[in-house]
């Protein structure tokens, strides 16, 4: 490995490292000149560098809107970001029907739900109703795929009893209620369950909703994770790398013990 | 306004349509009652308080009645036998039937399970005086909300839609200041959203709350707690605050009577939101709306309905007809629950895909075409959202546009876009920006139209004639499948339901002969 050298950057407004942002907040504090005044320190304790303070006005008894405009300070340096990304190639629908034809001989069995108490359908939908999100089709219009959309408000245990039921190689989760980090609680609260009924391993599982990204899924214990933008193709795609790719399948050998026993 | 071509025979038939929809369902309605209905009726009576474990008086009644298969005579009739027998007052009756032997429960309904009719007239004497209470109940709550209105300007902006905000901390106090925040930034309308959860709840919880997901719990303590906000609030602005919160889900009967009795001013209440959106049994749902309304009629609050809902599961475009399929039908039921047309805040919503060459035009022609459909009803336009992405500042000028369609076609009830749509639930700055823009769009654009005229054929004109046209043919379609098939099938907001499915379908019952139900039967006289 070479070691690179450091890449700063710095935000561009108007130049190559003038730094520019705006940020917009509430304080708890009157109009006036200490309201300037403190609104401009705020900004300044965030690094900006001769803030402007461009905007401020009272959005509440007692509770001042300000917009600030600044020179940040801060620099980032890229060249050692970190950053998993679900890196399979995207296949054509056909490619995939076939590649599942051909390697696997049997359709891939999903079964996804919004899970908790979040009642939003629409993202899981796109990725596996037939109709499908951004003029893609969904799961449920492959040939090689047997999807199963059990819907919103679907508790987990409920989710994988239906997911022993019809054999399904992956469960999907969907998850777009986050107040206070209600999304991570869900889906971990799933994860725990699998692990406590020795399930862990059985499925993939693939966590999905505007605020989930692939590094996050991994933390939380999924195979991967998937967020706004996802298309069908891109899930469909993953599926298929894992399952019929050169890896493993992990829920072959626990297959194979449970039909032996 | 710029009028778009409507051919008023057609708006008959719809209306037709929808009645023959409505009485189908009706019939199914006025021969069950449902454990929502039953615990509605006893709060009312004045049934109140929680058991050692926390559960409502009303549901342990109701359940008790329900295991031992006698709710189908109304457990107002289990009360007033109690009485009969016993004595003591409504209160103490419900405390015997629910935590006393059994036996209690048993004797009211004689050797063969069946109350006699003798026992039926003198349960029927000792609810006399609770049944007039708990309609004194309701109608002083209603004056004194309507007097403190009268009392105070009613409007930020004479002459423009109502401004409607929401707030959704999680924490009814967080809440009330924010509601505050509010009313004095401009706002006419506060709804404080509801937790995630509560939809699916079969009992209300008691007490003011401080915990909650996505929204705060709908209690009746919580309720107050915003009123009282809100009455100060409108003290100090010189202007009166309205507030609204959901009349929805497995209680919704109970939350109207909250609503009723703690001078709410609007409720979100829908014939099919619950079915479509939260899966809760059709069966159960329409007998609940039904009761719900009877309540909320008497009242006089203004209903929001929820079909602005279809269009973020459906497209926009395709199923713009459905919306007012939908609208025809809600303005059945409600008419079948004693509403008139000044309490149907019929719902709609901006929800067109902004990439769509023209969709202003479109929404112009839509949202015209309700108004000129529905005259008299308070419409309850709502803004865009599922097209809305983190961008917040594309997102405010969306609203922008949303706005100007609003002040431009005259609609009623206003729900304010908020730039961070797709993020979260409003901050405090962000109802304020809100507000202030549209403020800036209702100013500008005031008397816009009153100032224009449309092509007769233009896109407009055409967008309106096609939706309507098709309205009708979905409506005709749904009439004669009936609309328990035409929900399984999926006709609207794109979900199919069955009848025997979903949730809170274990809580129906069928009316016995001799059902009794004074207060609602009282409702159902008065309106
Ligand atoms: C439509 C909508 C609704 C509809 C939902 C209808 C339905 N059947 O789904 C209705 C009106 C019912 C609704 C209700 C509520 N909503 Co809502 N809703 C939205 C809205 C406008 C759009 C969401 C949407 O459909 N996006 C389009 C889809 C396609 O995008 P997506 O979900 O991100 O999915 C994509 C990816 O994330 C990914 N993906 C998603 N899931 C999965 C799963 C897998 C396995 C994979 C691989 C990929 C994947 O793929 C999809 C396609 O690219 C958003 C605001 C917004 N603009 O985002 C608010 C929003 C999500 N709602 C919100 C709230 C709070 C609620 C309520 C709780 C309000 C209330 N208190 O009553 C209720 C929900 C009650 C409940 N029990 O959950 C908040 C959430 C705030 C937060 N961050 O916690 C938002 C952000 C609005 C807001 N600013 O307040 N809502």
């Amino acid at each position: 490995m070479h070691p690179t050298e450091a890449k700063l950057l710095r935000a561009y407004g108007d130049r190559e490292g003038d730094g520019m942002v705006q940020m917009s907040f509430t304080l708890q504090m009157p109009v006036g000149a200490r309201g300037r005044e403190a609104a401009k320190r705020f900004a300044e304790a965030h690094g900006l560098k001769e803030p402007i303070i461009s905007t401020m006005e009272e959005c509440a008894e007692g509770f001042t809107y300000f917009v600030a405009y600044g020179h940040s300070q801060h620099t980032v340096d890229v060249t050692n970001l970190e950053v998993p990304e679900v890196e399979v190639p995207r296949l054509e629908m056909k490619e995939i029907d076939h590649r599942v034809k051909t390697r696997l001989a049997r359709k891939i069995v999903v079964v996804g739900a919004c899970t908790g108490s979040d009642a939003h359908t629409v993202g899981i939908d796109a990725i596996l109703n037939m109709k499908g999100y951004a003029g893609e089709k969904g799961l449920e219009a492959y040939k090689s795929f047997e999807a199963y959309n059990l819907g919103a408000q679907v508790e987990n245990d409920q989710l994988i009893e239906r997911a022993n039921a019809v054999g399904a190689d992956a469960i999907l989760v969907s998850q777009v209620i986050t107040q206070r980090n209600c999304h991570k609680d869900n889906a971990r609260a799933l994860v725990d369950l699998l692990e406590r009924r020795g399930e862990r391993g059985k499925f993939i599982l693939l966590l999905g909703g505007p605020r989930i990204d692939h590094k996050l899924g991994l933390e939380l214990g999924f195979d991967a994770g998937f967020g706004p933008g996802t298309r069908p193709g891109d899930v469909a795609s993953f599926l298929v790398h894992k399952l019929c790719g050169e890896e493993p399948l992990p829920s072959e050998s626990i297959r194979a013990v449970a039909k032996a026993s | 306004m710029p009028r778009v071509p409507v051919d008023e025979s057609q708006v008959a038939r719809c209306r037709e349509h929808a009645a023959a929809i409505a009485s189908d369902v009706q019939k199914y309605i006025d021969a069950h009652t449902t454990v929502g209905v039953e615990r509605v009726v006893l709060r009312a009576l004045g049934v109140v308080g929680v058991d050692d474990q926390g559960v409502p008086m009303v549901n342990a009644l109701v359940d008790r009645l329900h295991g031992a298969d006698v709710l189908r005579f109304g457990a107002s009739y289990a009360i007033g036998a109690s009485i009969a027998r016993h004595g003591g007052d409504v209160q103490e009756a419900a405390e015997r039937l629910a935590f006393g032997p059994i036996e209690q429960v048993r004797e009211l309904f004689g050797e063969v399970g069946v109350p006699s009719a003798e026992q039926i007239v003198e349960a029927r004497k000792a609810l006399e005086q609770p049944t007039l209470d708990a309609l004194a109940r309701i109608d002083g709550a209603r004056d004194q909300r309507l007097a403190l209105r009268a009392a105070h300007a009613q409007q930020a902006q004479p002459g423009t839609p109502l401004k409607y905000v929401i707030v959704a901390t999680g924490n009814i106090y967080d809440d009330a200041v924010q509601a505050k925040a509010a009313a004095q930034a401009g706002a006419d309308i506060v709804a404080v959203i509801r937790a995630t959860a509560q939809s699916l709840l079969d009992y209300v919880p008691e007490g003011a709350t401080t915990e909650g997901f996505g929204g705060t719990f709908a209690t009746q303590d919580n309720f107050g707690i915003v009123r009282r906000a809100l009455d100060e609030a409108t003290v100090r602005n010189g202007r009166y605050c309205m507030q609204t919160n959901y009349s929805s889900g497995l209680c919704m009967a109970e939350i109207a009577w909250m609503a009723a009795v703690e001078r709410l001013d609007m409720v979100l209440n829908d014939a099919m939101y619950g079915i479509l959106f939260r899966d809760i049994n059709m069966c159960r749902t329409f007998v609940d709306q039904y009761v719900s309304r009877r309540f909320i009629a008497r009242s006089k609050i203004v209903i929001n309905t929820g079909e602005d809902n279809y269009l973020t599961t459906a497209d926009a475009v395709e199923k713009a007809h459905t919306v007012i399929a939908s609208q025809f039908v809600n303005e059945a039921f409600g008419h079948r629950a004693g509403l008139v047309d000044e309490q149907l805040g019929l719902g709609h919503a901006y929800e067109i895909d902004p990439k769509i060459e023209d969709s202003f035009l479109m929404e112009l022609g839509q949202a015209q075409l309700v108004r000129q459909v529905f005259p008299r009803h308070p419409i309850k336009w709502m803004p865009p959202t599922k097209h809305k992405t983190g961008d917040i500042f594309q997102a405010h000028v969306h609203d922008a546009l949303y706005n100007l369609v609003g002040v431009t076609t005259g609609q009623s009830i206003e729900l304010l876009g908020m730039f961070s749509e797709a993020i979260h639930n409003p901050l405090l700055m962000d109802r304020y920006l809100s507000l202030k823009a549209t403020r800036y769009v209702f100013t500008t654009a005031r008397h816009l139209g009153d100032e224009i005229e449309l092509k007769p054929d233009g896109i407009i004109a055409r967008r309106a004639v096609t939706v309507l046209a098709e309205a009708e043919a979905l409506l005709a379609d749904v009439r004669v499948k009936t609309i328990w098939n035409a929900i399984a099938e999926g006709a609207f907001a794109d979900v199919k339901r069955t009848r025997t499915g979903g949730k809170g379908f274990t809580g129906i019952v069928e009316r016995a002969p001799g059902y009794m139900n004074p207060v609602l039967e009282a409702l159902e006289a008065s309106t």
